[in-house]
């Protein structure tokens, strides 16, 4: 059936989503993270999603879902700032934050939860018109 | 006498195929809307109802067959089917040639990971077909009421 395969679809993009939110809060949560005794700090996280098809027939492009194909870490180096008196500075007397750019983040998070409404909205319009679809041909 | 009273609700029985098949490829563009790649598609509804209802018989006798295939079944006639000369090609249901009535949508604005969905244009054709799929619904539904009025005969 058609339209019941608009759930999958939509539902699958908003647990991508979700996820993507679940990585921005891991981000975030971790902005100010120092660098242990191994001097490496958090490194940001980012998930690529990647189109999967879901519906019944193999190879039917107008059911395209959406999967998190990786969580890839931003390799960039972290903040380093001056501040011998932490107990995490190196020898040198800097501090290695991570690399999160809360700014970012922020945009990521606002982005991703636009998207995550959005496919609600058409999983609720799609609720609403398989239900309108089973009273077809009763008077009313 | 009875295919001839279902008959009259084949077109419309159609057209509300087409329309939910049209909803599915919407909410697909919706959900790739940040999908590195994704190309977004769009169903030419006028094309496909033509290509549908130019296979129903003038005395609706096809209509059956017709009401439960998808959109990538309106390939599967006239196209030219994919050779499969490998153990791991896929059989080509939804690609065969030029009959399939999907489209690319052209991309409003280029972007950098070549995502080519608008999620305006997309909101504003889910709208659209939502109302539409709505207003084929209701006539049916008055078909329905019509013929139920002339079988009481008050």
């Amino acid at each position: 059936m058609g339209m019941m395969s608009i759930f999958n679809v939509s539902g699958s993009a908003a647990s991508a989503q979700s996820q993507r939110l679940n990585v921005v809060a891991s981000n975030l949560a971790n902005a100010d993270t120092v660098a242990g005794p191994d001097g490496q700090a958090y490194k940001a996280r980012q998930v690529t999603f990647q189109t999967q098809l879901v519906g019944e027939l193999a190879n039917d492009p107008t059911a395209a879902g959406v999967r998190v194909s990786t969580v890839s870490e931003d390799n960039t180096p972290g903040r380093r700032v001056h501040d011998p008196k932490n107990p995490a500075a190196d020898a040198e007397g800097y501090v290695t934050y991570s690399n999160v750019n809360p700014v970012e983040e922020m945009v990521n998070m606002i982005s991703a939860s636009r998207s995550y409404q959005n496919n609600i909205e058409v999983m609720n319009t799609a609720k609403s018109l398989l239900l309108k679809t089973l009273q077809m041909g009763q008077s009313g | 006498m009875l295919d001839r009273l279902a008959g009259t609700l084949d077109f419309q029985a159609q057209a509300l195929v087409l329309r939910s098949e049209r909803q599915r490829l919407i909410a697909s563009n919706i959900a790739n809307a940040d999908t590195p790649g994704y190309v977004a598609r769009e169903l030419d509804f006028a094309t496909a109802l033509r290509q549908a209802a130019s296979r129903l018989a003038p005395d609706g006798t096809a209509g059956n067959r017709l009401a439960t295939g998808s959109a990538t079944a309106f390939a599967t006639g006239a196209a030219t089917a994919l050779a499969a000369t490998q153990a791991g090609h896929l059989a080509g249901a939804g690609s065969t040639g030029g009959a399939a009535p999907l489209t690319y949508a052209v991309a409003a604005q280029t972007n950098l990971d070549r995502n080519s969905v608008d999620m305006d244009r997309e909101r504003a054709s889910f709208a659209d077909n939502t109302v539409k799929y709505e207003a084929t619904l209701r006539f049916i539904n008055g078909q329905v009421r019509t013929m139920l009025s002339a079988i009481t005969g008050q």
